[in-house]
C-alpha cells in the first residue's frame, strides 16, 4: 500500500514536477493569469497524465522499443482530444480562454516524462497513482501562481473583486507585470526558493 | 570629530554586544567615510590602488552634476509650465484637501519659504522660472523624497542580506540608490519607488549573490520593474512635470509620434528656433525623467569617469558610434524615401540629447559589473546597445524609450560576448603556435 501512497504524495513536495523536475513550465506561464483557467488546466492535465500513464503501463510489454515514443504520443493525444471535447461541451467559455493550451497538453513535458520514466517500468495501477500525484504537484504550483497573479495583477480571485482597482473607482493599483509571462518565472523561482529552504536535500550543487 | 564619534560607538557593535546585528551597517558607514583599517591577510592580487569603496565614491561625484540639474530642472519645468498655462501657484493648502495620501506638501512648503524669505535680496524665493534658487529648492522637494525612500528601503534590504549572510554592506548600493531616482519622473508615487528598489536589490542583485555577481544593473532592473508593473505612472504626458492636470509631453515622446515635426512643434510653442531648442535639450531644460534630461551634465560626469579610468571609454564611444550610425542610416533611408515612418527621420544629433541616451551611455552601460570585461567585448557591447536603442526608438514606437531595454539587453549578452572574445583569443594564440 505504501507504494501507492508514495506515488501519489511524493510528487507534491518531494519530487515536484515543476519545482524539481522543471517540466511543464510553458503551460505554467501561459494559463496562470487567472485562477479559474489554472484550475481547469490542472484538472485536465491530472486526468490526462493519470489515464495515459495507466494505458501506457498496461500495454508497456507490447510496445516495441524503437517506436515507443510514437505509441506514447498516440495514447496521450487521444486523451487530450477527449478532454478537449469535454471542455468544449461543458465549459465552453473556459475552453475558449484556454484556447490552444488544452491541445498543447500533448506537448507538456510532464506527460512524456512520466510515461517514459515511470509508466514504462511499473504496473498500471501504480502508474495511475503516479499520474495523479504528478498532476497534483503540477496543480499545486499552478494554483499558487494563479492565486498570486490574479490577486496582485488584477485585484480579483476567481473573478470576484477582492481589491477594487483604481480604474474602477477603488484604491488598488494593479501590478501590470503580474499579467505578463515573466512574473510567472519570478514566482516559480520564489516557490522553488521557499521549497528548498524547507527541503535542503533538493538543492543542486 | 566624526572619527571620534565613529570610534566611540564602535564597541557597541562588537561581537556579543547587543547591537552586533547592526555591525554591517556600522562597518559600511565607517569604511565609506574613512579608509578601512583592516589589512587584507594572506596572498592577494593587487591590480591597482583603487578599491571598490573609492571607486563608488568617484562615481557618486561624477553623478553629482546630474543630481543638481535634476533638482533645478524639476522646479524650473514646474514653474515654467505654470506660467505658460496660466496655472496659479498655490502656496497654501487647498480648502478641501484631496486626502492626506496625496497631500500637496511641496507647494505648501514652497509657499511658506517664499513668504519667509521675502526681502532677503537675491536669496528671496519666488515661484517663477527665472528664480533659479527657487527652482532648485522646489525641485529638491520632489527629488529628495524619492532619493530618501530609495536609499532607506534599499539599505534595509542590503542590511538584511548582509546580516543574514554575515558579510558587509557593499558600497555598490550607494550608486544604485542615486541612479534610480534620476531615471524616474518627479511625480512617481513613493510606495512604488519602495517596491521598485526592493525588486532591484533583492531580485536583480542579492539573489544572484550581491554586488559583483549581478548580471543586470539593479537600478535599471528596478526601473524596468516599474515600467512594466505601474506603467501609468512612468509613461505618458501628465507625469513629467508635477503640475496637476496639465500635460507636458517630453520632446522624445513628441518625436516618437511625429518625428522631427513633433520636436519643431514644441520649439515653436516656446518661440525658439530648432537649434535653440536643441541647446535647451542639451543643457537639460526639457521635461523628462528627473536626472536624464541634461546631456551636458552627463558629459561632465563622463569626463570624470574616463579621466579616473573608472568608466570604460570603449563602451561609451562605441555606444555613441552605434547609436549615431544607426540613427544616421535610418535618417538616410527616410530622406531617400525608402521608409516613410517619421520616427526614422529624427536627426542623429537630436537622438543624442533626447531621453536617457546620454545618461544611460555614461552611467548605466559602463557599470563594470554588468558590462563586458574584455576590451574587444566592450566595443561590441557598446555598439550593440547603441544600435538597439535607436532600433527600439525608431522602429518600435510602442515603447516610449529604448535606452533602458537596450542596456538590459546588453547586460544579458555581455557574458556571451566576453566568452566569444576569449575563445577567439585562445584560438588565435593556438594557431600562432602551430
Amino acid at each position: 500500500m505504501s507504494h501507492y501512497k508514495e506515488a501519489i504524495l511524493d510528487p507534491i513536495f518531494k519530487n515536484n514536477p515543476i519545482a524539481l523536475q522543471v517540466l511543464g513550465i510553458c503551460s505554467a506561464l501561459a494559463v496562470t493569469t487567472k485562477l479559474e483557467t489554472a484550475i481547469t488546466m490542472s484538472l485536465a492535465v491530472t486526468a490526462v497524465v493519470a489515464c495515459s500513464n495507466f494505458v501506457i503501463s498496461a500495454i508497456r510489454n507490447f510496445i516495441p522499443d524503437s517506436i515507443r515514443m510514437i505509441v506514447q504520443m498516440v495514447v496521450i493525444a487521444s486523451f487530450v482530444m477527449v478532454v478537449d471535447q469535454i471542455l468544449k461541451a461543458y465549459a465552453f467559455e473556459i475552453s475558449r480562454q484556454l484556447s490552444v493550451f488544452v491541445g498543447l497538453i500533448i506537448t507538456n513535458c510532464i506527460l512524456m516524462g512520466r510515461a517514459e520514466a515511470f509508466a514504462m517500468k511499473n504496473p498500471p495501477v501504480l502508474s495511475f497513482c503516479d499520474g495523479i500525484g504528478n498532476g497534483l504537484g503540477y496543480s499545486l504550483v499552478l494554483c499558487v501562481l494563479a492565486t498570486v497573479r490574479e490577486l496582485v495583477g488584477s485585484g480579483k480571485l476567481l473573478g470576484f473583486v477582492l481589491l477594487p482597482t483604481v480604474n474602477n473607482g477603488g484604491w488598488y493599483q494593479p501590478w501590470g507585470l503580474m499579467l505578463l509571462a515573466p512574473s510567472a518565472f519570478f514566482l516559480i523561482g520564489f516557490f522553488i526558493w521557499i521549497l528548498r529552504t524547507f527541503r535542503p536535500e533538493q538543492i543542486e550543487d | 570629530m566624526l572619527r571620534k564619534i565613529m570610534d566611540k560607538i564602535e564597541p557597541w557593535f562588537e561581537k556579543g554586544k547587543p547591537l552586533h546585528f547592526a555591525w554591517p551597517a556600522y562597518d559600511a558607514m565607517d569604511t565609506f567615510l574613512y579608509t578601512s583599517n583592516v589589512t587584507t591577510k594572506g596572498s592577494v592580487q593587487v591590480r591597482d590602488s583603487l578599491c571598490l569603496k573609492r571607486l563608488m565614491t568617484t562615481v557618486m561625484i561624477a553623478v553629482a552634476p546630474c543630481v543638481l540639474m535634476a533638482m533645478y530642472n524639476t522646479g524650473f519645468q514646474s514653474f515654467q509650465l505654470m506660467e505658460k498655462m496660466g496655472v496659479p501657484f498655490v502656496g497654501s493648502l487647498p480648502d478641501s484637501c484631496c486626502g492626506w495620501f496625496s497631500f500637496p506638501w511641496q507647494s505648501w512648503l514652497m509657499g511658506q519659504l517664499c513668504a519667509w524669505t521675502q526681502g532677503w535680496g537675491f536669496l528671496a524665493l519666488s515661484p517663477n522660472p527665472t528664480n533659479w534658487l527657487a527652482c532648485f529648492v522646489y525641485g529638491a522637494m520632489y527629488f529628495l523624497p524619492v532619493y530618501i525612500v530609495t536609499f532607506v528601503v534599499g539599505i534595509l534590504w542590503e542590511w538584511a542580506f548582509a546580516a543574514f549572510r554575515g558579510h558587509e554592506i557593499n558600497e555598490g548600493f550607494f550608486v544604485t540608490s542615486l541612479l534610480l531616482p534620476l531615471t524616474l519622473p518627479a511625480t512617481i508615487p513613493l510606495w512604488q519607488v519602495a517596491i521598485a528598489i526592493t525588486f532591484g536589490v533583492v531580485v536583480a542583485k542579492e539573489l544572484f549573490g550581491g554586488t559583483g555577481r549581478n548580471f543586470l544593473n539593479p537600478a535599471l532592473a528596478a526601473r524596468a520593474f516599474l515600467f512594466f508593473t505601474f506603467s501609468q505612472q512612468i509613461v505618458g504626458d501628465t507625469i513629467w512635470v508635477p503640475v496637476d492636470g496639465v500635460t507636458a509631453a517630453t520632446p522624445l515622446g513628441m518625436a516618437l509620434t511625429d518625428g522631427m515635426n513633433g520636436i519643431r512643434q514644441l520649439a515653436f510653442q516656446q518661440n525658439l528656433t530648432e537649434m535653440q531648442y536643441w541647446f535647451n535639450a542639451f543643457f537639460g531644460l526639457i521635461p523628462g525623467s528627473m536626472g536624464e534630461t541634461s546631456a551636458l551634465c552627463c558629459l561632465i560626469g563622463a569626463a570624470l569617469l574616463v579621466y579616473t579610468g573608472i568608466g570604460s571609454w570603449r563602451i561609451m564611444s562605441s555606444l555613441l558610434v552605434g547609436a549615431m550610425g544607426t540613427a544616421f542610416l535610418f535618417y538616410f533611408l527616410y530622406a531617400a524615401g525608402f521608409v516613410t515612418n517619421p520616427t526614422m527621420g529624427i536627426f542623429p544629433h537630436w537622438h543624442f540629447v533626447l531621453g536617457g541616451l546620454a545618461f544611460g551611455m555614461v552611467f548605466m552601460a559602463t557599470d563594470p559589473v554588468t558590462g563586458s570585461m574584455t576590451y574587444t567585448g566592450q566595443y561590441l557591447y557598446g555598439f550593440l546597445i547603441g544600435f538597439v536603442i535607436i532600433l527600439v526608438r525608431a522602429v518600435n514606437t510602442a515603447y516610449p524609450e529604448g535606452v533602458m531595454l537596450a542596456i538590459l539587453f546588453g547586460n544579458v549578452t555581455a557574458p556571451l560576448i566576453d566568452y566569444f572574445v576569449v575563445q577567439a583569443n585562445i584560438k588565435r594564440r593556438e594557431l600562432r603556435n602551430v
